[in-house]
């Protein structure tokens, strides 16, 4: 079990051939409270890049694009009637979706937490 | 939050508080005397209504006095200043309304014969007229009735011009910048494409070497908005231009910001193939709640065969219109708005145009342009401009000078309302941190102006003397403290019930 990171700021937590995605803490505080969320529907074969969901906060709309390719599995389906979890456990209960891994090299393309940390810091 | 200045009525001086019509209700209060209506048989088959209609029973006088007083809350440019970047809220001329109110343009009804509304026809030829010539372009489609609609327009245009060419399941694609209006990657995916972003420079315009490494013959077109929304110039804007049409795309310009460049450049000559034109920015409509938009398209001559039905043509007995996917129409891609277009605008735009003069144009765009810088040059030490000046129509600025204070862009913004001027726009462009990015318009005098800059150089300073609490609880002196957004996004009450 592992936890990666992208630079669009999304936590790519590993277990074995499955990764549960959600926005960082980081990405959250720039968000600002989170009033919507559209979250993907099992089954959708995605590409590394393709936008998968979309996150809505006072501030703005973001949309949550594919870490890696493969096929989610489940969407978090308590954020429709919860959105400020993401707020609230960015990390954690505020995952956005699970998704099979379709090509593990694609992993390698991700940051791991102190690289993330250097990312941002680069931001501020 | 304490407010030390509550009174015992809820009302602030003669700021009254008003509650909602419905909740005014007293029942058998009217305000016309009538006599009760004589029941009569109907012929609705059972379905009329047996039920209160619910409307609120009130005297004229409170009538009056409940929408004037909701008038008196309402704030727009006819109030003060408003300096809304991107949105170019100017001054709405009297001359155009007084125009639009002629009753032979005002009680012309759409369906009339053509014989009849020879004059209104004309005016439409004229107001096209007027923009080809600024643009210098060699057509125009004047039925779109918004900006976000007439990028649809445009693109549909080019849509129809590369499947005429039979290169509509090769080109797929289209090219956004990063700072564009979240309304172009809208449009774009609207008419079935799939949109790839272009990131900006350093200096906050088009990266032309990440431009060029994602053009190719599956690229359709570029959507570019030339100022762009940081209000700069983009300046490349002619190698652009040559690289989509040497890979056979079409260029589409966004021309929100004509306003800035309107009798200096002429769109035609940077070599864009199509652009809506805001009239209710640029040619001094009303809009924001005050009137519909309008946005004209003018087209390059490979678009053109493809613009939007109806259109005004020179015919052999006066002006005619082009109606129908035949003759001069055929290419057309169809209808997309009903009946000619907003024709209030047309007047109203005709009105500031031809009362402006080509030179008046000319010098409206420069002195927007002058008043931008203005603001840039006397708060640049102040605030934190994301890009190195000159600006065009509008300066951008970021939240660096707020950084450690305690006060965010929104607080900031709360503030300024305390201190009676209306906020800029927050948070857009996206590109920036914390962006606040204001845009005076060539309404504004040095006066405003300089009422302005003091207020946020005083409020700056009260940020950074650690004085966070002010922004905080603010705004305090409006009717309605601080809302709260977040509810209102999670749960909003969008209809008032009865309590039983």
């Amino acid at each position: 079990m592992s936890m990666k990171y992208s630079k669009e700021h999304e936590w790519v937590l590993i277990e074995g051939d499955s990764a549960t995605v959600g926005i960082t803490n980081y990405a959250q505080e720039q968000l600002g409270d989170v009033v919507f969320v559209e979250v993907p529907d099992a089954g959708k074969a995605v590409d590394k890049g393709d936008e998968v969901a979309v996150v809505e906060s006072v501030k703005a709309a973001s949309e949550i694009y594919a870490p890696i390719s493969g096929e989610v599995s489940e969407g978090n389906a308590t954020l429709e009637d919860a959105p400020a979890t993401i707020n609230s456990n960015a990390e954690g209960d505020g995952w956005i979706f699970k998704m099979s891994i379709g090509d593990a090299s694609e992993l390698d393309e991700l940051m791991d937490a102190a690289a993330y940390a250097d990312h941002v810091a680069g931001l501020e | 939050m304490t407010d030390k200045l509550e009174t015992i009525t809820g009302n602030r001086g003669l700021q009254l508080e008003q509650p909602l019509i419905f909740e005014q209700d007293a029942p058998g209060r009217l305000g016309v005397d009538l006599g009760e209506p004589q029941t009569s048989e109907t012929h609705l088959g059972g379905v009329e209504r047996k039920d209160a209609i619910g409307l609120p029973n009130l005297s004229e006088p409170q009538t009056v006095r409940h929408y004037t007083r909701i008038s008196q809350k309402n704030y727009g440019i006819d109030s003060g200043f408003y300096p809304l970047g991107s949105c170019t809220m100017k001054h709405n001329p009297r001359l155009n309304e007084k125009m639009a109110r002629l009753p032979g343009f005002a009680s012309l009804h759409p369906m009339q014969p053509t014989s009849t509304t020879q004059g209104a026809l004309e005016l439409i030829d004229a107001c096209a007229h007027w923009l080809k010539v600024t643009c210098n372009m060699p057509a125009v489609a004047m039925s779109p009735a918004a900006g976000a609609q007439g990028e649809l327009c445009g693109m549909m245009a080019i849509k129809a011009a590369i499947e005429d060419r039979g290169e509509g399941e090769q080109r797929t694609r289209v090219l956004v910048p990063e700072s564009a209006h979240g309304t172009n990657p809208a449009t774009a995916a609207a008419c079935g494409y799939s949109v790839d972003s272009i990131p900006a420079n350093d200096r906050g315009r088009v990266d032309l070497d990440a431009f060029l490494s994602k053009l190719d013959d599956d690229v359709a077109g570029i959507m570019l908005t030339n100022p762009n929304t940081c209000g700069l110039f983009e300046s490349d804007i002619i190698k652009i231009a040559d690289a989509v049409h040497d890979a056979g795309a079409f260029f589409y310009c966004d021309g929100a910001n004509l306003n800035a460049i309107m009798g200096r450049i002429r769109p035609g000559d940077l070599g864009i193939d199509c652009m809506h034109i805001n009239l209710h920015k640029t040619f001094s409509t009303p809009h924001g709640g005050g009137g519909p938009g309008a946005g004209p398209v003018v087209l390059s001559e490979p678009l053109a065969p493809f613009a939007p039905l109806p259109f005004v043509v020179h015919g052999d007995d006066g002006f005619d219109l082009v109606e129908h996917k035949d003759g001069e129409g055929e290419k057309s891609f169809g209808r997309i708005k009903g009946f000619h277009g907003q024709m209030g605008m047309f007047i109203r735009a005709l009105s500031f145009m031809m009362s402006h003069g080509s030179d008046g144009l000319r010098q409206a765009s420069s002195d927007a342009v002058l008043n931008a810088n203005y603001l840039l040059a006397e708060l640049k030490d102040t605030l934190s401009p994301s890009f190195d000046g000159p600006c065009m129509h509008e300066c951008l600025f970021d939240d660096s000078f707020l950084k450690d204070t305690g006060v965010t862009t929104l607080d900031f913004a709360k503030a300024m309302i305390d201190e009676g001027f209306h906020p800029m726009t927050m948070y857009f462009p996206l590109v920036v941190h914390g962006a606040l990015l204001m845009e005076p318009t060539e309404s504004e005098s040095l006066e405003t102006l300089d009422q302005y800059i003091h207020a946020l150089k005083g409020l700056t300073a009260m940020a950074k003397s650690g004085n966070a609490d002010h922004f905080l609880e603010a705004p305090r002196l409006t009717p309605r403290r601080r809302l709260d957004e977040t509810a209102a996004a999670r749960a909003p009450v969008l209809r008032w019930k009865k309590e039983e």
